[in-house]
This record gives C-alpha cells, sequence and structure tokens, in this order.
C-alpha cells in the first residue's frame, strides 16, 4: 500500500470517527420543519441560526457561571498542586512515596461517590448550589492529576539551576516561586487547561450539589432542555457546540504546550 | 473518563532522579543543624496544603459516605444528622433487592464489552497510524476531540443520532434494508447503545497510550524481522504484541477504573432504563440518592461502596504493573 492511499484511508477513518460531531454541527443549523425530516438532512441546506440565538437568549448566564468555576478551578489546583510538585520532585520529603500512592488511588475513586459525601456535608456547610462549592468539588478531578504532573515535570529540572538560587542565598520558597515555576510553565499550561477543561464538562458534582441554585453550569443547561422533553435539538446541539469550543482550544493548545523540550534551553542560557 | 494520555508516560517517570543532598550543605552561613531541620520540615512546608486538601476533601467525604451506607436514614435524620446506626443492614437491601443482580451483570458487561472494543480498536488505529504517513499527525490530534468534549455534549449527540424515529443511525439502517431499532427505548438495546456511545468516547485515550507505547519499539527489531521475511501480520503478533504487552496493560487497567465510573453518559442517555436495563452500580447509586423525591441515602452510599470496592481492586492491579515496568 503506497503512502498516499494509507493517508486516503486514514482521512476516511477520522471521518468516520468525527461523524457525530459533524452531525452535531448539522442539527444545531438545521430549521425545527426540517428536525423530523425522513430521510433526514445531510447537509443543512435552509440552515437557520435560531438554534444559536436560543442559546444567547437563555444559556449565556450558565456559559458565565461555567467560565468563573473553571477560572476557580485552575487557581485552586495550581495553588495546591505546584508546591506539591515541587517537594514531590525535588526536596525528597520522607513519606513521600505513600503520597504519591495516595494521590493515584485518589483518582480512581468514582466521582458519584464523592458526590454524595460532598452532599452530606454541603447540605450543613450550606454550601449547596454555590459556586464556590462546586469549585472545590471540581478540584478534586484535578488536584491528584496536577501534582502528578508537576512531579514529572519538574523531576526534570536540573539540580545544578536550583543549586545556584541557593548559593546566591535564595531560600526555598523563592526558589520555587522565580526559578522553578518560571521553568515550569508548559506543566502549568497543560494543568491549567485540563483542570479548565474538567471543570467546564463536569454534569457529576454539578447535578448532585447545584440541582438548585440560581448560577448552575452549562452541562446542566444542556441537561434541562433535555429533560424538558423540549423538541427544539437545533438549540440543544447549538448549546452543545458552544460548550465543545473549551475542548477544541484545548485540542490546538496543548499541541503547542505539552511538548516538554523547554527545560534544556533554560539550562543553556 | 478524567485522565490524560500523558499519565502513564509521566508516572513512569515520576521518580526523581538521584537524591540532591549537596542543596543544603551548600548554602553558605548556615549551620548544619538548621540545615537538617530545613531538610525535614521544609518539604512538608509545600506539602501541607495538598495533605489538609485530601484529608478535608477526599478522606472525609469518602468517611461521610461510609458512614451514610452504615445508618438508617430519613430525609429527616439525614437533615439532623442523628440517624441511629443499623450496621450491615444497607448491604443486606442492597443485595437482596431485584436490581442487584442485573445492575451488577449490566456493570460488567457496559465495563468489558467497552474496553475489549477500545482496546481492539485503538491498537490497531495505532499500528496504522505509526506508519507514518502525511498528514498522520493532524489527523491523530483530530482523533482525540470526542475524548476531549464534555460527556453531555457527547451524550447528547448520541441521543439524537440514536432517535428512533429521526435518528441518523435508523436512517442509514434503512437503506440497507435493515429495520429500525428503538436504540434507546427497547430493553434490548438501552444497554448496547450506551455501550456504543462509551467505545466512541473511549478509542482515543486507548489510540494515544498505544501509540506513544509503540514509539518506544526500536525500528531495528522491524528491519531485523523483516530481513527474515516475516509478514506484517507475523510482525504484529510476535512482536509489536509482545513488548507492548506492559503498556497494554496499563491501558486496559485504566480503562477498566474509568468505565467502572462512567455515570454522565448513562444516566443522560436513558437513565439505566428502560426498566432498568442499562441501569450499573454507578447510576443506580445515584437512583437511590437522588434520583426521586425520597431519596435513600444509606442504599445509596451502600452501592457506591461497593462500587469503590470493584474500582480499587481493579486501582490495585495496576499500581502493580506500573511498579513493575517502572523497575
Amino acid at each position: 500500500m503506497t503512502r498516499s492511499w494509507k493517508t486516503v484511508l486514514g482521512l476516511l477513518f477520522t471521518a468516520i470517527m468525527l461523524f457525530p460531531v459533524y452531525w452535531m454541527l448539522n442539527v444545531s443549523f438545521t430549521r425545527d420543519s426540517d428536525m423530523r425530516a425522513d430521510p433526514p438532512h445531510v447537509f443543512p441546506f435552509h440552515g437557520t441560526l435560531e438554534g444559536y440565538r436560543a442559546v444567547l437568549d437563555q444559556q449565556l448566564p450558565y456559559l458565565g457561571t461555567s467560565l468563573l468555576i473553571g477560572l476557580g478551578t485552575v487557581v485552586l489546583t495550581l495553588v495546591l498542586s505546584a508546591p506539591a510538585g515541587y517537594a514531590l520532585a525535588k526536596l525528597r520529603p520522607r513519606g513521600g512515596g505513600v503520597l504519591g500512592f495516595v494521590l493515584l488511588v485518589a483518582q480512581m475513586i468514582p466521582g458519584i461517590i464523592m458526590a454524595m459525601g460532598f452532599y452530606a456535608i454541603y447540605l450543613r456547610a450550606g454550601l449547596l448550589n454555590t459556586v464556590p462549592g462546586l469549585i472545590l468539588a471540581d478540584s478534586t478531578i484535578a488536584v491528584p492529576f496536577g501534582v502528578l504532573i508537576f512531579t514529572a515535570f519538574m523531576a526534570g529540572i536540573p539540580d545544578e539551576l536550583l543549586h545556584a538560587a541557593l548559593i546566591d542565598g535564595a531560600t526555598r520558597w523563592r526558589t520555587f516561586v522565580s526559578v522553578v515555576l518560571p521553568v515550569s510553565r508548559n506543566a502549568v499550561v497543560t494543568v491549567s487547561l485540563f483542570a479548565f477543561l474538567w471543570a467546564w464538562s463536569d454534569f457529576v458534582f454539578a447535578t448532585t450539589l447545584d440541582g438548585g441554585g440560581g448560577l448552575r453550569p452549562i452541562t446542566l443547561g444542556i441537561y434541562q432542555y433535555i429533560g424538558n422533553n423540549n423538541q427544539q435539538w437545533n438549540a440543544i446541539m447549538a448549546t452543545a457546540v458552544i460548550a465543545s469550543i473549551p475542548a477544541t482550544l484545548l485540542l490546538i493548545l496543548a499541541q503547542r504546550y505539552v511538548a516538554a523540550g523547554v527545560i534544556a534551553g533554560a539550562v543553556k542560557d | 473518563m478524567t485522565a490524560v494520555p500523558e499519565i502513564p508516560e509521566h508516572t513512569a517517570r515520576s521518580r526523581p532522579p538521584a537524591p540532591s543532598r549537596a542543596v543544603t550543605t551548600a548554602a553558605p552561613g548556615r549551620s548544619t543543624r538548621t540545615s537538617r531541620w530545613q531538610t525535614r520540615t521544609a518539604p512538608w512546608a509545600f506539602l501541607a496544603p495538598v495533605v489538609i486538601y485530601l484529608l478535608a476533601f477526599y478522606a472525609y467525604p469518602l468517611y461521610r459516605n461510609l458512614d451514610l451506607s452504615l445508618r438508617h436514614y430519613t430525609v429527616r435524620s439525614f437533615v439532623r444528622g442523628d440517624a441511629p446506626f443499623s450496621g450491615l443492614d444497607n448491604y443486606r437491601t442492597v443485595t437482596g433487592d431485584p436490581t442487584f443482580v442485573p445492575a451488577l451483570l449490566h456493570t460488567l458487561v457496559f465495563t468489558f464489552a467497552s474496553i475489549a472494543v477500545q482496546f481492539a480498536l485503538g491498537m490497531a488505529l495505532a499500528v496504522f497510524f505509526a506508519q507514518n504517513f502525511r498528514l498522520s499527525a493532524t489527523l491523530r490530534a483530530l482523533f482525540l476531540v470526542p475524548w476531549l468534549l464534555p460527556l453531555i455534549v457527547s451524550a447528547s449527540t448520541w441521543s439524537w443520532m440514536l432517535n428512533s424515529d429521526s435518528g441518523i443511525v435508523n436512517a442509514a439502517l434503512g437503506l440497507v434494508g435493515a429495520g429500525p431499532v428503538n436504540w434507546l427505548t427497547s430493553p434490548d438495546w438501552a444497554l448496547v447503545s450506551v455501550i456504543i456511545a462509551n467505545i466512541w468516547i473511549g478509542v482515543p485515550f486507548n489510540l494515544v497510550v498505544l501509540y506513544s507505547g509503540l514509539q518506544t519499539i526500536p525500528a531495528q527489531v522491524y528491519e531485523a524481522a523483516a530481513l527474515d521475511g516475516a509478514t506484517g501480520v507475523q510482525r504484529f503478533w510476535r512482536i509489536t504484541f509482545p513488548l507492548l504487552k506492559p503498556v497494554s496493560a496499563i491501558t486496559l487497567l485504566l480503562g477498566l477504573v474509568y468505565t467502572l465510573k462512567v455515570f454522565d453518559l448513562i444516566w443522560i442517555m436513558t437513565k439505566g432504563g428502560p426498566a432498568n436495563a442499562s441501569t450499573t452500580f454507578a447510576t443506580w447509586s445515584y437512583q437511590f440518592s437522588f434520583g426521586s423525591l425520597l431519596p435513600e441515602f444509606g442504599p445509596g452510599a451502600a452501592v457506591g461502596n461497593l462500587l469503590i470496592v470493584m474500582a480499587l481492586i481493579a486501582g490495585l492491579f495496576y499500581i502493580r504493573i506500573q511498579r513493575r515496568s517502572v523497575s
């Protein structure tokens, strides 16, 4: 098989894989009157923006809440996991191995079970239906991952770099803030992107901990559309398209950032 | 569903290199006593936030969940927190429930069918993309899209595609003369439908991890095999497959852990129905605690804890295999 045939085959596989994504876009532009057409229209020839108009009318506050929760989760995750990653990678604490093990196990606990525990706690603490409550809960998805990524990345920072800072009289905290963090920019970006994406996509915590509040994330906005037996599928799919924007951006950005080659350059200078 | 393909590689490399004891002695103008104190405590100053966090937001909710499963809760006692201790009653209620056996079976079928097909497709695609044709890298990146989309997006898109009357899937089946299938509304097909959607979401993860595993196999091994006249099929079964065993084991076990957890997808597509035909432990647990106007937190927590046990068994296997491949 020649190389160009492989490319054709690859394109075909990708097209099949991404068909549901295309279908989401297609339905989001389809008129209500064409929605039940038999057979379904494979292209929205009489395209409409009414779905997107409905999103702008009804879903903007949800998008705002999701954005806020996503950013809050990113900040909390970074603040907790970057120092921990530094300590585990470079300061060789006693009991660090146990902590690493606990973090691995923590990733395996089903979210629905965490949600039930959080519900029981939040009910008494009055944190149900609040943005900070949801940020805390969402961060549990990202913090163990963040520590693991920071540990792996910071283990690659050459010790000479840290020695130099210590010899210049910098404290460990200073070294961390002015040497380790700037060098770890790629890890910061990677952890931030995924923390944001997971908080943005979260449905389990939102539906259990934020079922009755006024400030709800976009995942619940879509869910409500479906739950109300709303037959406006163009609006549902338009919301879905907009909810997919962060994932799409991540795909473009992560490709640039995940590569961890910057360290080598930092030492040469 | 909450992981990144980088995890196995990163954690495999996460052991720090040689110890750096020299750091503290190199600091000038400090007595050895303070240095030693610093080496011991400084790391924990950096780790304290995460440790407190883990205790407050992992250990405590888990403890609360265990506590829920061991008490007899009503809505009133749930709010007031004075529910009487009832031992293993909730677990007895749950295992005696007529839904228990179907839910267990669905959990197992959903998990194993999903990861078997995801792994097979992921492996085939990884081998295909490893041939480095033009656009291979771009197409591989595009394959990640299903995995990155919010689950609610994938689930609602599949719901509409599988709609009995207006879905594209039935329309396509009609073209080849196959009768319409009530994907989400018939008890015979509901579980199959959610498995199909879950496979679609999981293939990218398998592809990426297995692809990165393939990159570590030296090209010379294949060249030698080609010189010896090995066919493509032989090369896969005699070289690729055996050399990829550690990576495969980790991929499968991570898949197991993540698939056991799946709740959103099933709940959004079928709510575990019709007539519990697609109920798994995850949705059943949610159904108990949040699915009706009269929540039954005790049994809900009990089902959840059974699910944790299943996930942890899979998790411990994962950690054992990973440790072995590191050393």
